[in-house]
């Protein structure tokens, strides 16, 4: 698959999309995969971001945005407004983690998240020689992450099972390939599709 | 950038006069009636690059630019609107008119009432958000424009702003609704009730026909523009600008000026009443008291926005407890619940609800990206 998006994770998301759907995607960054969903699939999107930069950004690129900080939750948002709630290599820099899945799943019919994986091999081989992962997908050094939660595939998996979130699907990548066996292990970034159980 | 070189220059106000009755939400009927205005840059051949700016308590139509031989006497958005700013000149026609009510040149309570060759005082109509917006759509019509390319406006403006997309969908094809709210809370209610008071109490009135004594009520309404101020501004700007500054060395253990800041409200107070009508300044706050329009839909204000559909740009600044992040957010939430295009920008600002009017480079630069996505 080429990577259209510039991102290869927007691909996959972009996949599980259908024309017409009403998308929210958390920390939208530029807007870029909005703009996509928008002019590709005849999305009807609302981004969510809290840094002025990427809040100018959507406005130059044409898409809504809204700026709100996640950490207070969705609450102006209504039950079941959303197709898909997306949230793109962000849900590492959230805090209440817990909260914004539950939230994402409440005014969603289904959420698409996608994170870096702390499970994939060489972050593990940094952990076991005594040194915190630095890698492409988790280019910072512990000091200066934006990230404040780090899980691995498995952990989030059990997250999941525990408080009734269903895993409809779930990819892995390792650059831009994917992959097929032992995700935990080999992949750098997941990427799922979750809905509510029942 | 420069801003005597991307200014809009001199320009020169107009008039134009409606002799179609208008009636008005509070029941009353004009029969016909006066507005002036200022338009900047040109109208395109299609008409479609129009963009109405619509003014606040105080404001008026001289939006930008100044007056032949007055370079001082700016317009009060002129670093926003000109050639090359954020609501660039080159690309659109923009007009700025004095509303209703005003004490501008517009007919209002200064101007003389036809039925008794008196000034209307006391006895002109309160108009509200409404007949505003429906005496700038006559002047629309005057000037061949069937829908705007963008209504603006902040505050009471961005009301106005609001009320176009809600009462003339088709007419209205974006809406920039800056540091305003859907309606006042009671606090905000409360203000502009001690306000009233103040000038209501004046000797001076005079039942609002104080013309006709030759004076005005001059304490009334500095009282009220000095308590306008204080919610204005923000604690922390009015700590950074004046703290507890003396106004000389030492206390005066007396009732005349000590502080920095009790002499900003006196100046200002005293400029305010110098030039501005008390019975405009009554009937623009009830304007503001009565905006809500969720009030005919059960307080739903989702359900009143189902009629617009403009494309929304919301703006809130961060100190602003006057109207207040959260108020800016009711409106936008109403709009994505209407599927309604909207983006909402909360700007770090430390000047309360005067923010608007500054050019924070943030704050402009999203105003700019927003006119630049404009298509006419």
């Amino acid at each position: 698959m080429t990577n259209v998006l510039g991102r290869f994770d927007f691909d996959a998301i972009a996949k599980w999309i259908r024309p017409g759907e009403k998308v929210l995607d958390l920390g939208c960054g530029d807007g870029s995969l909005l703009r996509y969903l928008r002019d590709e699939k005849g999305v009807l999107g609302y981004g969510v971001d809290n840094d002025p930069d990427n809040i100018l950004a959507c406005i130059r690129n044409g898409v809504n945005v809204v700026q709100i900080d996640l950490e207070a939750g969705l609450s102006g948002f209504e039950d079941g407004f959303f197709d898909h709630v997306v949230m793109s290599l962000s849900l590492q820099t959230v805090r209440h983690t817990e909260r914004l899945l539950a939230e994402m799943l409440r005014v969603g019919r289904e959420a698409v998240v996608s994170f870096p994986n702390f499970g994939q091999r060489s972050h593990r081989e940094a952990i076991a020689e005594g040194r915190m992962p630095v890698s492409k997908t988790l280019p910072y050094q512990w000091y200066n992450s934006p990230n404040v939660r780090f899980f691995t595939m498995a952990d989030f998996e059990t997250l999941c099972a525990e408080r009734g979130i269903v895993l409809r699907e779930r990819l892995g990548f390792d650059g831009e390939a994917a992959v097929t066996e032992d995700l935990n292990l080999n992949a750098s970034i997941a990427v799922y599709r979750l809905g509510k159980a029942g | 950038m420069d801003t005597s070189s991307n200014s809009v220059g001199a320009v020169q106000p107009q008039r134009v006069r409606f002799d179609t009755p208008l009636t008005l939400a509070g029941g009353g009927v004009l029969p016909a009636f006066e507005l002036v205005y200022e338009t900047y840059g040109e109208l395109n051949a299609a008409r479609s690059n129009a963009v109405l700016v619509c003014h606040a308590l105080s404001g008026n139509h001289h939006v930008a630019g100044h007056y032949a031989g007055e370079p001082k006497n700016l317009g009060w958005w002129d670093n926003l609107v000109g050639p090359g700013k954020p609501l660039d000149t080159r690309k659109f026609f923009v007009v700025g008119v004095n509303n209703l009510g005003g004490c501008y040149g517009s007919t209002g309570p200064v101007t003389v009432n036809p039925a008794s060759g008196r000034p209307w005082g006391a006895d002109f109509p309160v108009v509200v958000v409404e007949d505003w917006v429906a005496a700038q759509a006559r002047l629309a019509d005057r000037l061949g424009i069937d829908a705007w390319a963008a209504v603006i406006g902040g505050s009471l403006g961005g009301m106005q702003a609001m009320q176009w997309a809600l009462e003339y969908p088709e007419r209205i094809r974006h809406a920039l609704v800056i540091a305003s709210a859907p309606k006042l809370t009671a606090q905000n209610i409360a203000f502009n009730e001690v306000a009233r008071q103040a000038i209501l109490s004046d000797p001076d009135f005079h039942g609002g026909h104080y013309y006709e004594h030759g004076v005005v009520p001059a304490r009334g309404l500095r009282l009220a523009r000095m308590i306008g101020h204080i919610t204005y501004l923000s604690d922390d700007q009015m700590a950074e600008k004046f703290g507890r500054r003396l106004r000389q060395g030492d206390l005066k253990f007396s009732y005349d000026v000590d502080f920095e800041i009790e002499s900003y409200l006196r100046y200002q107070g005293d400029k305010f009443a110098g030039y501005f009508d008390a019975n405009t300044y009554l009937i623009t706050t009830k304007a503001l008291d009565y905006f809500d329009p969720a009030r005919d839909y059960g307080g739903n204000l989702a359900a009143a926005l189902a009629r617009a559909r403009a494309d929304f740009l919301v703006v809130s600044f961060s100190t602003d407890w006057r109207f207040a992040p959260e108020r800016s957010r009711e409106i936008v939430y109403g709009l994505v619940h209407n599927g309604l295009g909207v983006s909402y920008a909360e700007i770090e600002c430390s000047a309360g609800h005067d923010s608007f009017l500054l050019d924070d480079p943030h704050y402009h630069a999203v105003m700019r990206a927003y006119f630049e996505g404009i298509r006419l």
